[in-house]
């Protein structure tokens, strides 16, 4: 087995013939698709506050009717080459939630409904739902004990 | 060392068992690329017509293997040995579609070089005269793969440059005695190879090192130079790895005389999205079955080497953070 001195005089060697990603068509593209997204979250929250609702509310109705667009975008499978142009453009807004859920939703649905779907819808997003909730709390204890 | 060995680590087959007849099923991305006429069926529905994806790789085997005996006209009874393998868990694939035909069966497991690995151990066998006939069959299909390794198919993720895409398909090779010309002259049985590579979106830089050591070690033992092939056929090393071989081989002091081809490299037309090219064990597996093997026949390429390589991780090594080791085998197959 080849030593650690030759696997990273290896690494370098191989480094060299790495094509680069395209960082900043990467950033504009991502820029572009997460700004559209977040452009119709907005046009949709505008249209919920012209009916009236509050502010709030219209929030959170923004909220439903996005992650629902997400979800059916990844059913109808466009979600996914929708993220091969805007990356973490696509992955950040609440859309990318949904498509983490939905995707593996349809992915071990042959796995049974309870088992396979079920079981593993979270299996993307169950990180983001852990740590979200911790550095809630942790964020939620350090506001109590400065301010109280 | 017994007889048949050569140098260090290359076999010798004093049978010379003969490729007999190669049957290739691919799917509609790979049927789409610039071999996509060669190829014996192009399916259209990468499901091919199953539940699962799973099952649809497990009838591109059965489908594969039963193709074959038609085309040689044979039955099941006239083959002594099946061996076959695959990337899923467990080789399910092979392994439940070789329920499907009443021949002793060996499964193996090489990951990408596993058609390589089975074309030798058939010669090995047929040259051995365990065997008159045995086939050799390697399959992966794009989604399965893409689920057990990676992610969900329709979650939305960008691939790095490096990434390669896993051919959908099945590629069965019938191997046996007789005078029929192309012939199986050596092969050299790769050793493990870890370089220390991470990646696993970069299978590429793992394996080539790999390709790398048994190429060298093949020259080596048969005082032979890239040269004297007319083609060095690799099976995944794709855009990246090709480029890595090449210094690597330069270093070794054996430059591949620009007769060097990659089948995951070469198997998509240039405008398809699969990054550093195609992966997976079907892209020897269908390349040389269904682009080199007849291109053999028709006499145009008399002497290749060709060099199946695979990376020997897991998902869960690569969740465990460990390197991935990587094998290469090489089997010399020439019009005599």
């Amino acid at each position: 087995m080849a030593n650690k001195s030759q696997q990273q005089a290896y690494q370098q060697l191989a480094k060299k013939h790495i094509p680069k990603p395209d960082y900043l068509g990467n950033s504009l593209r991502a820029f572009l698709v997460g700004g559209a997204i977040s452009a119709l979250g907005q046009g949709v929250t505008n249209f919920y506050l012209s009916t009236g609702m509050a502010e709030s509310e219209a929030g959170a109705y923004t909220a439903i009717t996005m992650i629902f667009l997400g979800a059916l975008l990844t059913g109808l499978g466009i979600y996914d080459n929708l993220a091969k142009i805007g990356g973490a453009g696509s992955a950040l807004p609440i859309t990318g939630f949904a498509n983490t859920i939905v995707s593996a939703a349809m992915d071990f649905k042959s796995e049974g409904y309870v088992l396979g779907m079920a079981a593993q819808m979270y299996k993307i997003a169950g990180p983001v739902i852990t740590y979200g909730v911790t550095s809630a709390i942790l964020a939620g204890l350090v506001k109590w004990l400065l301010w109280g | 060392m017994a007889g048949k060995f050569v140098g260090k680590q290359t076999v010798t087959f004093s049978s010379t068992p003969s490729v007999l007849e190669t049957f290739s099923i691919v799917g509609p991305m790979e049927g789409r690329g610039p071999w996509g006429s060669e190829f014996d069926t192009v399916i259209d529905d990468e499901k091919y017509g199953e539940k699962t994806w799973e099952k649809a790789e497990r009838k591109l085997v059965i489908e594969a293997v039963s193709q074959l005996l038609a085309k040689s006209k044979l039955q099941p009874s006239d083959i002594d040995f099946l061996l076959a393998g695959d990337l899923l868990n467990q080789i399910t694939s092979a392994n439940f579609a070789a329920a499907a035909f009443p021949i002793s069966f060996f499964g193996l497991y090489g990951a990408c070089s596993t058609i390589a690995e089975a074309m030798i151990l058939a010669a090995m066998l047929v040259d051995g005269d365990y065997g008159e006939k045995v086939i050799a069959a390697a399959s992966s299909h794009n989604k399965s793969v893409e689920r057990q390794y990676r992610f969900p198919i329709e979650l939305g993720v960008q691939r790095p440059p490096t990434a390669q895409w896993t051919v959908t398909g099945c590629g069965s090779i019938l191997l046996g005695r007789g005078d029929k010309s192309p012939k199986v002259t050596f092969a050299t049985v790769g050793k493990v190879v870890d370089m220390g590579a991470k990646d696993s979106n970069d299978m590429g830089s793992a394996m080539a090192p790999a390709a790398a050591d048994t190429l060298t070690a093949h020259f080596r033992d048969l005082a032979k130079n890239p040269s004297d092939y007319d083609l060095i056929i690799t099976g995944d090393l794709g855009k990246v790895g090709s480029s890595i071989l090449a210094e690597l081989m330069e270093q070794a002091g054996f430059p591949l005389a620009g007769n060097h081809i990659d089948c995951g490299a070469s198997i998509y037309a240039e405008d398809e999205d699969v990054h550093a090219g195609g992966s997976g064990c079907a892209a020897l597996a269908v390349g040389f079955g269904s682009h080199f093997y007849p291109k053999m026949l028709r006499g145009e390429v008399k002497k290749v080497l060709l060099a199946g390589t695979g990376a020997l991780h897991s998902p869960l090594s690569t969740q465990q953070n460990e390197t991935i080791p990587c094998i290469c085998h090489a089997v010399a197959i020439e019009v005599i």
